[in-house]
């Protein structure tokens, strides 16, 4: 099966914590005309992971590295849910029952649906699971 | 007791100078016939033992630096075979390599007395107790106070550092009367004892400190014997003369410096031309005794200024003043000296932080805080918390384990660390003493 074209380019942007960092970075994509369709930001002690998807992930890493900041890709899948009570349940359960690892998410609510982004520590597997269960998975060129 | 050896601390200072001149001269022949080391910088100094002919001629005499004991580890330059060591210390060194110091009998005695006939000055002996919280162990403080209390006949009591509250129940229960540590640690028992409910002052029979191993000022002198109603003594020495050595008396003027054990100048640190008695400069000792580990003209890197004019206690061993400032950039945390070099080479060993850094150090209560800012490397940005917490955690550890003192670390993105040209600008020092 071709898992790939559900497999979706994050950038994820390592920041430092303090004022005004989050703007450099939005500041950075707007000047690209970037747009940034969901995000997340995780903190530790002084530091932060800025982690969002994009239209032109490409564009956005060049342009935040060019102005110094520290700049990966990590694979992410995004899994559409009903936006209606249970909805997170149902796929949670299907990755919990099939023993993959969620090791971050984050989620938006659109118009048409909710989404969840999972950080997964077996992405083909759990590609492979999460179809089977009967769930939509997003395919990465709905982002980009 | 008024002195320990009152024939040795009150001789006329003639003497005493005749005695220096005698020790020295002994000294450079001994070096120059039997240590290689020695005997090679003296001959690029183009010097002979014969142009020793009066004290003053040891200003031609080469100097030694800190780096020649780094150069030589770790026993190199010693002048005792192993049979004859009884005693190793280590303290840290400016670039990864220790600084290793042994010591014959006679070295340890001669400590020994130095510190019996300072601790003496300040009016201690017999009957007292005295709580020995320097660090025990390679650390010169602990076991070179403790072996110093003990032969004035004081009782000492050995806590070492750590464990603040069993150290104030300890200082009630058996009365200590004299504490020896850093003074920022004795300004932390303060607080912790004021958080316990006991009034150092009115609930136990301190009387008096022996504080050092870090800078500190007369300011905190008047605030430590105000708030504890103690005497507050500073001490001096540093791990390649033996160790703490050195304290004020009574007068609260300087430390004696024992002219039978140590021959001090100052010099100009550009220039390395000696200075007068009055004249700032760089502490430069000769160890006239020493066996093991010989010290000519050891380059301290304190700043500091030697007061000649008699003491109103009556010794006529010369005195230098309170220790001003440094000629490098060394820091001193918690009583431990760290050399910005040491962060940089620890750092160079960990792939995945880069090699400039900034150090912060403030003082939180009465304690200080060292936090390193470092940069993390591109390659090894991951997006996992848990993998960046770990990087920390590792830089932490690495740093600790080779500065001997807990570290703060900050991982900040690239580039965003200054640029500087000088090492000193590395470092942020808040602290007001």
């Amino acid at each position: 099966m071709d898992t790939k074209k559900y497999v979706i380019k994050q950038i994820s942007i390592f920041s430092e914590n303090r004022p005004g960092r989050l703007a450099s970075i939005a500041h950075a994509l707007g000047e690209e005309k970037v747009n940034i369709l969901a995000f997340s930001i995780a903190e530790a002690n002084g530091f932060g992971v800025v982690r969002a998807l994009v239209d032109h992930p490409e564009k956005a890493f060049e342009k935040l590295s060019s102005l110094g900041f520290n700049v990966a890709f990590t694979d992410v899948i995004a899994v559409q849910m009903k936006d209606k009570p249970g909805g997170l349940y149902e796929i949670a359960k299907v990755l919990g029952d099939a023993g993959v690892n969620i090791e971050y998410s984050y989620a938006y609510s659109g118009k048409d649906a909710a989404v969840l982004i999972l950080r997964v520590d077996q992405v083909d597997d759990a590609i492979d699971k999460i179809l089977k269960s009967g769930a939509t998975l997003i395919e990465r060129s709905v982002f980009h | 007791m008024r002195c320990w050896d009152p024939r040795m601390e009150e001789m006329p200072k003639e003497d005493l100078q005749k005695m220096q001149y005698k020790l020295l001269k002994n000294l450079v022949y001994r070096l120059y016939s039997f240590s290689p080391f020695y005997h090679e910088r003296m001959k690029n100094e183009k010097v002979h033992p014969d142009d020793i002919r009066v004290l003053s001629d040891v200003k031609k005499l080469p100097f030694m630096f800190k780096r020649d004991l780094r150069d030589n580890y770790p026993d190199k330059i010693f002048t005792a075979t192993q049979d004859d060591l009884v005693r190793y210390h280590v303290s840290s060194g400016t670039t990864g390599k220790p600084t290793v110091v042994g010591y014959t009998q006679n070295d340890l005695d001669l400590w020994t007395e130095s510190l019996a006939r300072a601790l003496t000055s300040i009016g201690l002996g017999r009957g007292d107790v005295i709580q020995v919280s320097y660090g025990y162990g390679l650390f010169t403080g602990g076991l070179g106070m403790h072996y110093g209390a003990e032969r004035i006949g004081a009782t000492v009591l050995p806590t070492s550092v750590g464990n603040t509250e069993r150290q104030i129940e300890l200082m009630q229960d058996l009365g200590a009367t004299a504490i020896a540590c850093t003074p920022s640690y004795l300004l932390h028992i303060g607080e912790v004892a004021a958080k316990m409910g006991v009034d150092i002052k009115k609930d136990t029979k301190l009387r008096a400190g022996i504080l050092g191993a870090e800078p500190w000022t007369d300011g905190m002198r008047t605030r430590i014997q105000n708030w504890l109603g103690i005497k507050a003594y500073d001490i001096y020495g540093t791990s390649e003369l033996s160790g703490p050595m050195y304290t004020e008396c009574t007068e609260q003027k300087g430390f004696h410096i024992w002219s039978d054990i140590a021959l001090a100048e100052i010099i100009d640190p550009k220039t390395g031309e000696q200075l007068e008695p009055g004249e700032k400069g760089e502490l430069t000792v000769t160890m006239l005794q020493k066996e093991a580990l010989p010290m000519i003209r050891f380059r301290i890197g304190d700043i500091t200024v030697i007061d000649d004019e008699q003491c109103p206690c009556g010794r006529t061993h010369p005195r230098i003043q309170r220790i001003q400032g440094r000629v490098d950039d060394m820091l001193i945390i918690r009583g431990i000296n760290v050399f910005p070099s040491q962060v940089e080479y620890a750092l160079m060993a960990i792939p995945e932080v880069g090699q400039h850094f900034q150090i912060i150090v403030e003082r939180k209560g009465a304690l200080d805080d060292m936090l390193v800012r470092v940069e993390l490397n591109r390659e090894s940005f991951s997006d996992k918390i848990t993998d960046l917490m770990q990087t920390q955690q590792k830089v932490e550890h690495r740093l600790r384990n080779s500065l001997n003192v807990n570290v703060d670390v900050e991982l900040v993105e690239p580039g965003s660390l200054p640029r500087f040209e000088g090492k000193s600008k590395k470092v942020i020092d808040k602290r007001s003493l």
